[in-house]
């Protein structure tokens, strides 16, 4: 049982490089996008094999989410299609995969020659159960502070991302009644 | 995890739940194949009958025999990979989200975060409808995927926090401890927002009824307007998995699993999945189309505050029963 | 199954994104680059959480993280959608000031 652990989680470490790599290798938008998903995928078991059932699952529910999203991102905003028109969308790309090449070395030798220490306490019966009580109990800062700066982010992105202000909507002097949008909205308007 | 892999850490969780061998997933596999062979009939039976017709119970079977025979058709520059993949993977998807769903006293896969798992499935519907619209390079069936995305956009969290609230309640994310949280009083009749958005939900998932224009006659067939021969037939079969998975789920989520009088537990699972499962085939020609375009509103300022509420009355009751 | 394989698994995932981060021109995939490195991030804190101190508290970092990407590509794909706005712009060479 030992043995099909290992490799099924080394099977899983290889998918994840390997769909990682894909994405820079590929040459169209949706397979970039849906290589990182299924390295996140890959990831995401391989948290479960550590038994993090929960960030485990998490991950995988986001990250696919958030490349479906992101497909559109790409089909959007990749002016040039290298699908299409194939070129060379990189720069300096000799010096990044010795930047990348060299950070691997620096972290494979800190990895296999630092004396590790033992594990030390054992893991909580319920790792879920313990996870939620962490974060609504002496973690909750943690979260009080991450909410906010969700909240922050969800503003600034809009304010970044949208051109047209509520002068554009409401009329000059703030005073239309419905909101005058591109986009109709489904709420009786 | 821990069952599958045999290794030394956490013990089921919930007594009531036996967890039986791997093996059983084939059987697990042959229910789902029953129910949407079943869908399918009943739904043949309907369109029949709205067509003025009689009969329509052995339609599914004359169209899967056609499809059968049929060519596959090809497309210029098509990237086959993706293409079979999304129509492919959904009947795979909801054969995983069945997976966690206890029948009766067994379960196949007894996770401890089985809600969050049904939620990152059918999240993976997402890239697999728009895989499918993606692959065939052809317009249509390309702006069929993104009409799906932007139903998704709407439907989603609401889902999410529909699937919250049985959550809280039970006080687990395991879903046999859900199912087991109900004596005396389902989920369904004390938080019935949180049931009509996850129904919503299912429909929207399966691309179902009032969300089906990302597969409508408006532009040629949307994401399957380029499908053909088995790949067709595997991606409808598909979206009737889903509906049935959507189905099967919610009755350990929301109508107290397996409980109820004379049948034992797991007869009772089944006659209250296909009841749920009829009445979403039913309600396929019910309900007008939501637009893609406008559901975005409706989602975020109707279905999203009311389960908001919905979530917020079940954690005040819950925090006053412990 | 030991921290030393997760580990090195975290780092060339690290690495791959290291370089796509480093070499991609265009703004999206930057950020593919970017979500590349913090995937590793989460599987090397959730090795480290599993064979060297699974403490009850230890998954919030792992939650921070998984939070940091959010935020991270929400403000991404809102830089984006004004770079490509404002000045047309889809890649990082061109891309050299934010103004309006």
């Amino acid at each position: 049982m030992r043995v099909i652990t290992d490799i099924g989680f080394w099977g899983l470490g290889v998918v994840a490089v390997a769909a990682g790599a894909a994405v820079f290798y590929v040459d169209s938008m949706a397979r970039a996008t849906y290589a990182l998903a299924v390295s996140f995928i890959a990831v995401g078991v391989q948290v479960l094999f550590l038994q993090q059932n929960y960030v485990g699952v998490v991950t995988i529910l986001m990250m696919v989410m958030e490349m479906a999203i992101m497909a559109v991102y790409m089909v959007m905003f990749m002016g040039m299609n290298p699908a299409l028109v194939p070129m060379s969308m990189v720069h300096s790309n000799k010096a990044a995969l010795g930047v990348a090449a060299a950070t691997f070395l620096f972290l494979a030798a800190g990895i296999l020659l630092v004396d590790w220490p033992e594990r030390t306490g054992s893991p909580p019966p319920d790792v879920t159960r313990a996870l939620g009580e962490a974060l609504m109990g002496p973690k909750m800062l943690v979260m009080a502070v991450i909410s906010p700066v969700m909240v922050a982010t969800i503003v600034a992105a809009v304010v970044l991302a949208a051109h047209r202000t509520r002068y554009d909507r409401f009329g000059d002097d703030l005073k239309r009644h419905t909101p005058d949008d591109a986009q109709p909205g489904g709420v009786g308007r | 995890m821990v069952e599958v892999l045999g290794m030394a850490g956490l013990e089921s969780l919930d007594a009531s739940v036996t967890v039986v061998g791997p093996g059983w997933a084939v059987l697990a596999v042959a229910l789902l194949a029953g129910l949407v062979v079943a869908a399918a009939m009943l739904d043949g039976v309907l369109s029949a009958r709205a067509t003025g017709g009689p009969g329509g119970v052995t339609r599914p079977f004359g169209e899967a025999a056609r499809l059968m025979r049929q060519r596959r058709r090809t497309t210029v520059a098509a990237d086959n990979l993706l293409w079979r993949i999304g129509g492919a993977c959904l009947f795979v998807t909801a054969a995983l989200m069945v997976a966690v769903v206890p029948l009766g006293e067994w379960t196949i896969f007894d996770l401890d975060v089985g809600v969050m798992w049904f939620n990152a499935m059918d999240v993976t519907v997402w890239a697999l409808i728009w895989l499918t619209g993606w692959g065939a390079n052809s317009a249509h069936s390309l702006v069929g995927g993104y009409r799906f995305l932007a139903h998704g956009l709407g439907y989603e969290l609401p889902l999410m926090f529909a699937l919250v609230a049985p959550a809280i309640a039970a006080e687990s994310l395991n879903v046999g401890a859900v199912a087991g949280a109900q004596e005396g009083l389902w989920f369904a009749l004390w938080m019935p927002v949180a049931f009509g958005v996850y129904l919503l939900g299912v429909a929207a998932f399966s691309v179902w009824g009032p969300f089906a224009p990302a597969l409508s006659a408006d532009i040629a067939g949307g994401v399957r307007a380029e499908l053909s021969g088995v790949d067709r037939l595997v991606f409808e079969a598909g979206r009737y998995a889903l509906l049935a998975a959507g189905a099967a789920f919610a009755v350990p989520m929301f109508l107290g699993g397996g409980a109820g009088p004379l049948l034992p537990g797991w007869a009772w699972v089944l006659v209250k999945t296909v009841v749920l499962l009829a009445l979403l085939v039913w309600v396929r020609r019910r309900l007008p189309a939501f637009r893609p375009d406008t559901f975005m509103e409706v989602g975020w300022l109707v279905l999203l505050p009311a389960v908001l509420v919905q979530d917020l009355v079940v954690a005040v009751v819950a925090v006053g029963k412990g | 199954m030991t921290l030393e394989a997760t580990l090195l698994i975290a780092a060339a995932i690290f690495s791959v994104g290291l370089y796509g981060a480093i070499s991609q021109q265009v703004v999206v995939m930057v950020m593919m680059g970017l979500e590349l490195m913090i995937n590793a991030v989460i599987l090397a804190a959730a090795g480290v959480w599993w064979f060297l101190a699974p403490q009850p508290t230890g998954q919030v970092l792992i939650m921070v993280i998984i939070a940091a990407m959010t935020l991270e590509m929400a403000m991404g794909f809102a830089v984006a959608t004004l770079l490509h706005r404002e000045h047309g712009v889809d890649m990082t060479d061109m891309a050299t000031d934010l103004t309006q």
